[in-house]
């Protein structure tokens, strides 16, 4: 077998075996939460009786065990549950919120990914000009800033005073791409702000690191323009720090984004996880981890697959 | 006199003068506080009258929307569930803004002279929203589907004092163990709304009798809802052709989205910025006090609060004022340790308001005997909006006095499972009810459920037993006035201060009717505003 086929294949036999041990955790963790999902459906103004009743018809008064061989059964088979609380189907409504999430990721990605190298490149090109400050100190700014209180920022500016995007970023399937672009053209911009810096001082750094070797300064010793070098020398050489600190940043994209949900009001995952883990909606908590988890590691994965493919000494291991 | 009341209540309907401002200028006049506030109910009532226009699009942003939601009448507990049910259904019968009952799906009814029989003749040729005529065995249905010893509705507590539940033809009769004159305030309970076959077969299915029906059931984001081209009552409810009710649970998302007017109306204005808010010029504050109150309940069983000189001393360190200007920004009113306040019917004026007294407090602190030992309150962010600032601003008033408060943080998260109802002194709130006895024989009656200061007195109780089943107002308002004043006196209840309901609404739209139930003209604004221009 090809080295690097078994390499993929191994890296992904390990990406399952860390998934397994994920559902573990979170079966666990799920289940030494305190409080429990027959008070919390009926809130405050449950009677004894009612609680007694919804606990006995939920089934949780089997032992744990038995729940979670059940539950991972039914993961295996593509059968997630339903919901306890509403008792939908979960794999329908996780399906139209986990679509939301990527809308929102891949956009935010589109526009924040290219950015980012581009200004990590500019930045290297006028090292410590005015350029480079000025980059850094902005994307340092919006990093620094909580991601809630850009969002507030911009929806004071955007959407109360020019009216320009709405700030309630609510969309559904009847919406055309326009209407549903439109509707999250200010989560997009707070997502772009908030993930900028990272990805663009990676690129930076990892850039600079080259351009020290001494195939860079014979480039440049060839007459070489600044920018032919940055781009045909130096940045194959640092694609691998680069992809991993991107790939690190399109997780957060998926799966830390809560906050900025809540405040657009946008129907993701996020939200969707929260209230079901405060109604201690254990099947559904379950399963929007384990997609979480999933798309972790295969993040992950892809990047780790990358800087071996782009570094010949990992690509050719002795 | 009366021309000027007349002209001011005019100039709080069209939002120049504040109803604060009026209660004040009508005092001055030598009215009381409550006439003044009824007065005013009359004219938004009168003003809701004022020529609807039909058509158009509301939209309106509210907190409390889960993605758990559904909507079954039974397991709705929070705002815009709510909200759905008023949209979807009716119920038997409804509380009015000035606290009387207005029939609903009910057309009429009668009570026996002792109060234990109860019939309601059922109104005719009303549809569900599927087709099928309502009827009053769907009543009973429903009645026995929240009754069911199986069942998970809310309303369970309320249904346990009926004996029996009969049809007898238009009719349908309710006997009860013991007398009570207030069964349709009971029955008007929000969880207790009439669906077709009592909502056995499918509860969450959303068909009922009222003014909408469902288009979009989308729970945690959104739900939309299109006119009920059959519904009986237009004339009243459901102008608009569609409405939307979007899941808005952050304070700031809700106010942007009104400022911006990307909604029509919100609820939960945050007190903090209600004054800043009210400055917008395409928008209005309303604010109306109700029976939902703010507490800290300790449990009069358990040590050290079954001393009643260390729950006074409590009592007197707690600065009421301060409270509501800090924690309420004056959206509310004082509270005087018991649960009862001017909104509810009976109510006692004449008993004396407790004040904050450094020097009384100390006295029945020293005539305690405590030992000194920290006394632990515990408090989450969740057990009311503003409930720590709330417990830090107690910790210092009572260190004033020499009383060792300590708070304990505990998360949101489970708090009303772990903590409230279990722990022996933390902070809660309530809602209110309807009626004196419902609020009092949900937490203070012996053998409730949810009893959270532990007040188990026989003698309370055979009050509670008596008031209940009295036709006679006076004697009955005298025993409530002594109930009052003995978990006033007595109780673990600290009581600092009842809430406003505060909305904010975009001035395009007409026919907001000031309802103390709820907040949100009682979660019936969607069905009973229009747009402007539409």
């Amino acid at each position: 077998m090809h080295p690097i086929v078994k390499l993929i294949a191994q890296r992904l036999a390990l990406g399952l075996l860390l998934l397994f041990a994920a559902s573990i955790l979170i079966f666990v963790g799920t289940s030494i939460l305190p409080g429990d999902v027959a008070q919390s459906i009926l809130g405050q103004s449950a009677t004894p009786e009612a609680l007694a009743n919804l606990r006995r018809e939920l089934g949780m008064n089997d032992p744990a065990m038995t729940r979670y061989f059940a539950w991972l059964g039914g993961v295996l088979q593509g059968d997630l549950g339903t919901a306890l609380t509403n008792g939908r189907d979960i794999a329908e409504s996780l399906g139209g919120r986990l679509k939301n999430t990527l809308f929102l990721a891949f956009w935010a990605a589109a526009i924040s990914v290219p950015l980012a190298i581009f200004l990590g490149l500019l930045a290297v090109r006028y090292k410590d000009r005015w350029p480079d400050k000025l980059i850094s100190a902005v994307t340092l700014t919006t990093i620094s800033i909580p991601e809630f209180m850009i969002g507030y920022v911009l929806i004071y500016w955007v959407a109360i005073k020019w009216r320009l995007f709405p700030s309630v970023a609510i969309i559904n399937d009847s919406m055309s791409l326009g209407a549903k672009l439109n509707a999250i053209a200010i989560p997009v911009m707070v997502l772009t702000l908030v993930v900028l810096a990272h990805m663009m001082r990676m690129t930076r750094a990892a850039i600079l690191n080259v351009m020290q070797s001494a195939y860079i300064e014979t480039a440049e010793l060839k007459g070489l323009g600044m920018l032919k070098i940055i781009r045909k020398h130096a940045f194959p050489n640092a694609i691998a720090p680069i992809v991993n600190v991107v790939m690190l940043n399109l997780a957060y994209l998926v799966v830390g984004v809560v906050v900025v949900e809540v405040v657009f009001a946008y129907p993701g995952m996020g939200q969707y996880l929260v209230d079901h883990v405060s109604k201690r909606d254990v099947p559904v908590v379950q399963a929007c981890g384990l997609i979480f988890a999933a798309v972790y590691i295969g993040l992950n994965l892809v990047a780790d697959i990358v800087s071996i493919l782009a570094n010949p000494r990992l690509r050719h291991p002795k | 006199m009366d021309d000027q009341l007349k002209h001011m209540t005019g100039q709080v309907a069209k939002g120049t003068m504040t109803r604060r401002e009026f209660v004040g200028r009508a005092a001055a006049l030598g009215v009381t506080a409550a006439v003044a506030n009824s007065m005013l109910a009359n004219h938004a009532q009168a003003a809701a009258h004022e020529a609807p226009i039909r058509g158009g699009t509301l939209k309106i942003g509210s907190s409390g929307g889960e993605s758990t939601n559904t909507l079954d009448p039974a397991l709705t507990a929070s705002e815009v569930p709510l909200n759905n049910l008023r949209h979807l259904y009716e119920s038997l019968v409804e509380v009015d803004p000035n606290g009387e009952i207005e029939n609903r799906m009910a057309e009429s009814y009668e009570a026996s002279a002792d109060a234990k029989t109860w019939a309601f003749k059922i109104r005719k040729g009303i549809q569900f929203h599927n087709g099928k005529e309502m009827t009053p065995e769907d009543v009973l249905k429903t009645m026995q589907r929240h009754s069911d010893e199986n069942s998970q509705s809310g309303a369970l507590g309320i249904m346990r004092g009926i004996e029996n539940m009969k049809v007898d033809g238009d009719n349908f009769i309710v006997e009860l163990g013991v007398g009570n004159a207030d069964l349709p305030y009971l029955l008007a309970d929000y969880h207790l709304m009439i669906q077709p076959d009592g909502g056995m077969d499918n509860p969450g299915a959303g068909i009922g009798t009222g003014p909408y029906t469902l288009e979009v059931d989308e729970p945690g984001v959104r739900h939309g809802f299109k006119r009920n081209e059959n519904y009986w009552d237009a004339d009243n409810r459901g102008h608009t052709d569609y409405n939307e009710v979007l899941v808005l649970n952050d304070a700031t998302a809700r106010t942007a989205a009104l400022q911006s007017g990307q909604v029509n109306m919100i609820n939960r204005v945050d007190p903090k910025v209600a004054a800043l808010l009210d400055r917008a010029p395409n928008l209005t504050v309303k604010s109306v006090a109700g029976r939902g109150h703010y507490v800290f309940i300790a449990h009069v069983d358990t040590a050290p609060f079954d001393n009643n000189d260390l729950r006074l001393a409590l009592k007197y360190a707690i600065n009421r004022e301060e409270m509501v200007d800090k924690i309420l920004r004056g959206y509310g009113t004082i509270g005087n340790d018991m649960p009862i306040n001017a909104s509810y019917p009976l109510f006692d004026e004449s008993i004396p308001q407790r004040e904050h007294s450094i020097e009384k407090a100390k006295e029945h602190y020293a005539a305690s005997g405590h030992d000194g030992s920290p006394i632990i309150l515990r408090v989450a962010d969740g057990a009311f909006p503003g409930a720590v600032d709330a417990a830090s601003l107690f910790q210092e008033s009572a260190k004033a006095a020499g009383i060792p408060l300590e708070i304990k943080r505990e998360p949101n998260d489970g708090y009303w499972s772990e903590v409230w109802n279990k722990q022996p002194f933390c902070a809660s709130y309530w809602g209110g009810r309807p009626v004196q006895d419902q609020m009092y024989s949900t937490a203070y009656l012996s053998t409730a459920d949810w009893n959270d200061t532990r007040w188990k007195r026989p003698e309370f109780d055979e009050m509670l037993l008596s008031a209940r089943a009295e036709l006679d107002e006076a004697k009955r308002k005298e025993t409530y006035s002594k109930m009052g004043q003995m978990i006033r006196d007595e109780g673990g209840l600290i009581l600092p201060m009842f809430n406003d309901f505060v909305d904010g609404v975009a001035n395009n739209v007409g026919g907001w009717v000031e309802d103390p139930n709820a907040e949100l003209s009682n979660n019936k604004a969607g069905i009973k505003c229009w747009v402007k221009d539409a």
